[in-house]
């Protein structure tokens, strides 16, 4: 037997459900700001936990420990004062080259620090949580990075949090470059996930002619305005023909591991 | 109303919410993240009344679908439909056994991420489905079957913590023996 009441609130909930899923994201953006701000004080705390238990962490260091550190610190330190000293070199060199050519000078990228917070709690989106928001001047669409490469983009900005879409989510596509070839390609998810293989993704449209080799680096080409240009991506696994050889697609091993992320930057351009 | 139970099946939601975005242990052993709403769904329906069945539906899937990049509600519609039929058939199922538990668990935390991408492709949305979702399908229904019999016991007994004890009242009235009057 149908309750009456339960039947009617049931129906009366899936019309607002279905009329809420099919808002465009201009309106629906808004209402899962505001839900999710819910989680505030919940990923505030659990920020803050971390910070305490590294601070104690830290402070429970032996002083052995704390000097093989510090000398392993003064060591990289050095090292990458050398490689500074070289970069500056080049940079100058650079720019007096584009003088000479009239090209526009390059800038460097201003960056913004962020702690991940969360991940996508759906198993079939790519996107991650982050300690940062419109408060610190960040917008959408701002290219995220970490040392190794290139993570993904802002799809999402909260006032003190914001969601980044992952390079590999079907939401996330970049415009890529073979470095060592000069091929172009559009970097996207595979189109049949591998079991157990998340750092894969694929580079299509690549010129029916293209030399690609396995091993070679994959950066972010500049084009469509998105991602600054040169920020590696990943290297090349493997190619193959499609389309009744129209064109080429890879596989490319993802530069960041996306599954560790703990801390990344936010090109704020 | 069983109000402690009832704000204990809200915290519950919102904190398992939380935990499945912040907590990445399971997803990096088994490559998946396990769904603790509809063992929750099934909890609710068989311990609560109608109206917080459909509330703990509704905040639970608007709060997931909030920090996921799934549309907003998308989630709300599989809870609430776990959460319904569980609740029409309640008389039904032996809700006290840790079997019947796992079961409805299995069913429900199998049924709702199917319902979800059905939802997701009827809304034209590309989710990331290849043979990695089998293996991640199959640890979200048997890690929800195992953490409902776990969810019942733990909430039970917060429960138990926080309301008075029923006291059992011991009365000689059969309502089979009963001697009705007047016309019927």
């Amino acid at each position: 037997m149908l309750r009456r009441p339960q039947t009617i609130s049931l129906i009366t909930i899936a019309v607002i459900m279905v009329v809420l899923m099919n808002l465009p994201p201009r309106f629906s953006e808004p209402f899962k700001i505001v839900l999710s701000s819910t989680f505030f004080p919940l990923f505030g705390l659990a920020s803050t936990a971390d910070e305490a238990s590294e601070t104690v962490r830290r402070n429970l260091l032996t002083r052995s420990a704390l000097i093989r550190q510090n000398q392993a610190l003064q060591e990289t330190n050095r090292l990458l004062q050398i490689r500074l000293m070289q970069g500056e070199e080049a940079m100058r060199e650079n720019d007096r080259l584009r003088e000479l050519l009239e090209f526009e000078r390059r800038s460097s990228w201003p960056l913004l620090a962020a702690r991940v917070v969360g991940r996508d709690p759906a198993n079939w989106w790519r996107t991650i949580r982050i300690n940062r928001g419109s408060e610190e001047g960040l917008s959408e669409n701002q290219a995220v990075i970490t040392a190794d490469g290139l993570v993904g983009r802002l799809s999402s900005v909260g006032l003190g949090y914001s969601q980044v879409t992952l390079v590999g989510d079907p939401e996330c596509r970049v415009s890529a470059l073979v470095r060592d070839t000069q091929d172009f390609g559009i970097v996207g998810p595979l189109q049949a996930l591998p079991p157990l293989q998340q750092g894969l993704v694929q580079i299509k449209y690549l010129a029916e002619t293209s030399q690609v080799q396995p091993g070679q680096t994959v950066v972010t080409s500049g084009l469509g305005g998105l991602f600054p240009e040169g920020i590696v991506i990943g290297k090349i696994v493997d190619s193959y023909s499609v389309g009744y050889g129209l064109y080429t697609e890879a596989r490319l091993k993802l530069a960041a591991d996306m599954n560790r992320l703990e801390y990344v930057w936010v090109i704020t351009l | 109303m069983n109000w402690p139970n009832v704000i204990l099946v809200f915290a519950t939601t919102i904190l398992a919410v939380y935990l499945e975005s912040a907590v990445v242990i399971l997803r990096e052993w088994l490559g998946a993240q396990v769904d603790l709403l509809p063992a929750l769904a099934v909890y609710t329906a068989l311990t609560c009344n109608f109206p917080t069945v459909a509330a703990m539906a509704v905040l639970g899937g608007l709060w997931f679908d909030s920090i996921s990049a799934n549309p907003l509600g998308v989630t709300v519609l599989p809870l609430l439909l776990i959460g319904f039929l569980v609740y029409r058939n309640r008389d039904l199922l032996l809700k006290e056994q840790a079997y019947a538990q796992f079961l409805l668990g299995l069913v429900a935390s199998a049924f709702c991420p199917l319902c979800v991408v059905l939802l997701l492709y009827s809304l034209g949305k590309e989710p990331l489905i290849g043979w990695t979702s089998l293996w991640q399908w199959l640890v979200m229904s048997f890690g929800g079957a195992i953490l409902t019999p776990m969810l019942f016991l733990a909430l039970g007994h917060l429960n138990r913590l926080f309301s008075y004890p029923t006291v059992a009242v011991e009365s000689s009235f059969r309502p089979d023996r009963e001697i009705k009057r007047g016309r019927y």
